[in-house]
């Protein structure tokens, strides 16, 4: 069965919204821990973690967001998703720590490429233009699956699924066996089971960000459309 | 690609996404072709004296400060009006050997930004310039100046409107366009190779000040002082005396954006080095007067030194650079642009006498701040 991630961004309601999101038909959730200057991520994004950030998100707000979601989604896998500059402030060893104890499975940091801080346990992320020698390098570092960034670009909803997906997945399959999840510029029911029909999972960002403003309702019914589709290849 | 690369004791390095890191491999090894290839540098040393206006003089100041022999290094001679073509031409060079036709530069005072542009009406590149709206209201000349050329000046509306945004979005146009594109980064700042490759191209100014100092004193300066915004033309000036134990470096920040003087290590467009922020490592404002010293990071190898004492750095108010300012035009018939007038601001105090200074670009820019304070 195809993996469904959707990413939220942390904030005073999001552990609900996991909730919701789960309800809908998700299998992991990743929760972004908002920095003041997101290099990989579009406006939506981007938009999230300027309102978190005056929301009070900071480290230890994620945290407890991460905790309660933890206790609202007890079976879920839970990865924060954040930028090096929060772990280089909060000390490398002493976040991830953090982040387990609250209830974290994994980690992704957007800005660490592989090779990079090999001992700090995390889903690596590979791209279109990443060669064969890091596709090998990253699967053979990363945290339980590898995370294939479908397009070269910023996170944000596109109109078509990226026609590089279809490459990449080749290559990453090629070098290793590990399950392979895409993300970035899915946003449709169309576009998920396209990239189902490729990968063993797909994750869900910008979309699911601006739907979750809705509330848990409306998410869980969006949830539900790409688990529909995605169950559906 | 080793992690040990790209460092300067524990500074530098490369914090961006995956999908770059095959662009910064590229860079790194045409940038090593480049400095072991005669061609290159002979290209640069051409274009450096036939277009840039290259060597520049060095000046010595009479009445500034009197009780100094206080030199300046004449960078706001130099085609386009500051430092900042010496980077923008050879990186263009490298950019044309890298098979790049389009570039992407970011911009504070506009200074980089005008530099980009005339390198791209030289070389055929298409130009795309982020630049922050605020900065594109307090430099407006140079906005004209970038269109004129050609270049397409992309404003940048959200967080703080100056630098620090107008490089996020670079570097995402970048992350976006990288099979095609060059980012031309504008100072010793962002991921391996830039702060190490931006500083051998600002080299030249501190070979020629070493030079023409010496011809001038005899001796080399007991100090060598230039502002720091990025800190390009203080590392690039830097880099002739670094070993030279008896010549003191001094960089001068801007009070409101003292990287060096009151930020902690953090990581900000690609690297890890001296950036205010707060305790989660969240970046905070920085506030200049001058547009091109407004930016809370700082070039990774300036923290460096600072950390391992071989340069000191100190702070500028707005209020002393501008009577800095005038005081340069009134007694030495020179425009300074308000960035190394935060220099001079601290020149009288210094302990040395032998002063050389980087008058790292001229002061039209700035005109209308200037007068509206």
């Amino acid at each position: 069965m195809k993996k469904l991630v959707i990413y939220l961004m942390a904030g005073h309601a999001t552990p609900e919204l996991a909730a919701a999101a789960v309800e809908g038909g998700a299998d992991v959730v990743e929760l972004g821990f908002p920095f003041s200057d997101p290099l990989a991520d579009g406006p939506v994004i981007r938009r999230a973690a300027e309102r978190a950030l005056v929301e009070g998100m900071r480290t230890r707000a994620c945290l407890e967001c991460l905790a309660r979601t933890r206790e609202l989604a007890p079976d879920t896998p839970l990865v924060p998703m954040t930028y090096a500059a929060l772990l280089e402030a909060y000390g490398w060893e002493r976040f991830a720590a953090a982040a387990r104890d609250a209830g974290a499975n994994s980690l992704i940091v957007a800005d660490l490429p592989a090779g990079e801080r090999p001992e700090l346990r995390r889903v690596q992320l590979v791209a279109p233009t990443s060669t064969d020698e890091r596709l090998r390098l990253a699967a053979e570092q990363t945290d339980g699956w590898l995370y294939l960034v479908t397009l070269t670009g910023t996170t944000g909803a596109r109109d078509d699924l990226s026609p590089a997906l279809a490459g990449l997945v080749e290559r990453a399959r090629a070098v290793t066996p590990v399950p392979l999840y895409a993300g970035f510029g899915i946003s449709t029911p169309g576009h998920a089971r396209a990239a189902a029909e490729l990968a063993d999972g797909v994750v869900v960002g910008s979309r699911a960000v601006e739907i979750a403003d809705e509330g848990p309702g409306a998410l869980r019914t969006y949830v539900a459309s790409l688990r529909e589709a995605i169950d559906s290849t | 690609m080793t992690s040990t690369a790209g460092l300067f004791g524990t500074y530098g390095g490369r914090y961006v996404p995956e999908t770059l890191v095959p662009a910064l491999d590229e860079l790194e090894a045409g940038w090593r072709d480049a400095q072991n290839d005669p061609a290159f540098h002979d290209e640069l040393d051409v274009l450096g004296r036939t277009f840039a206006g290259r060597p520049t003089p060095l000046t010595r100041a009479e009445r500034f400060a009197p009780r100094k022999r206080l030199y300046l290094k004449r960078e706001d001679l130099l085609h386009t009006g500051a430092h900042k073509l010496n980077n923008a031409l050879g990186q263009a060079v490298l950019a044309r050997r890298l098979g790049k036709d389009r570039i992407v530069a970011e911009t504070g005072a506009g200074q980089h930004g005008v530099a980009a542009a005339t390198v791209c009406a030289r070389f055929g590149f298409e130009c795309v310039v982020y630049m922050g709206e605020e900065d594109m209201r307090r430099q407006r000349p140079n906005v004209e100046r970038m269109h004129l050329l050609g270049a397409e000046v992309r404003p940048v509306e959200f967080g703080t409107r100056t630098l620090k945004e107008a490089t996020s979005e670079a570097i995402r146009d970048w992350v976006t366009n990288v099979e095609t594109t060059h980012y031309l980064i504008g100072s010793c700042v962002g991921p391996a190779p830039y702060p190490e490759l931006v500083r051998e191209l600002q080299a030249v100014i501190g070979r020629e000040a070493r030079a023409q100092f010496l011809e001038a004193e005899d001796r080399l300066p007991e100090v060598v002082i230039a502002c720091v915004g990025g800190g390009s033309n203080a590392i690039g000036i830097f880099s002739a005396f670094v070993d030279d134990p008896d010549v003191r470096l001094v960089g001068v920040e801007a009070a409101g954006a003292a990287s060096l003087g009151t930020g902690r290590a953090a990581v900000l467009h690609g690297a890890r080095s001296s950036v205010l922020t707060d305790d989660d490592g969240q970046v905070t404002d920085a506030h200049s007067i001058s547009a091109g010293l407004d930016y809370p990071g700082v070039g990774p190898e300036h923290a460096w030194l600072r950390d391992n004492g071989r340069a000191d750095y100190v702070g500028t108010t707005d209020e002393e650079a501008l009577a800095a300012f005038r005081e340069l035009t009134r007694l030495e018939g020179i425009i300074p642009a308000l960035e190394p007038s935060h220099a001079l601001a601290r020149v009288r105090e210094l302990d040395e006498e032998d002063v050389l200074l980087c008058l790292s670009g001229r002061g039209d820019k700035d005109l209308a701040e200037v007068l509206a304070h």
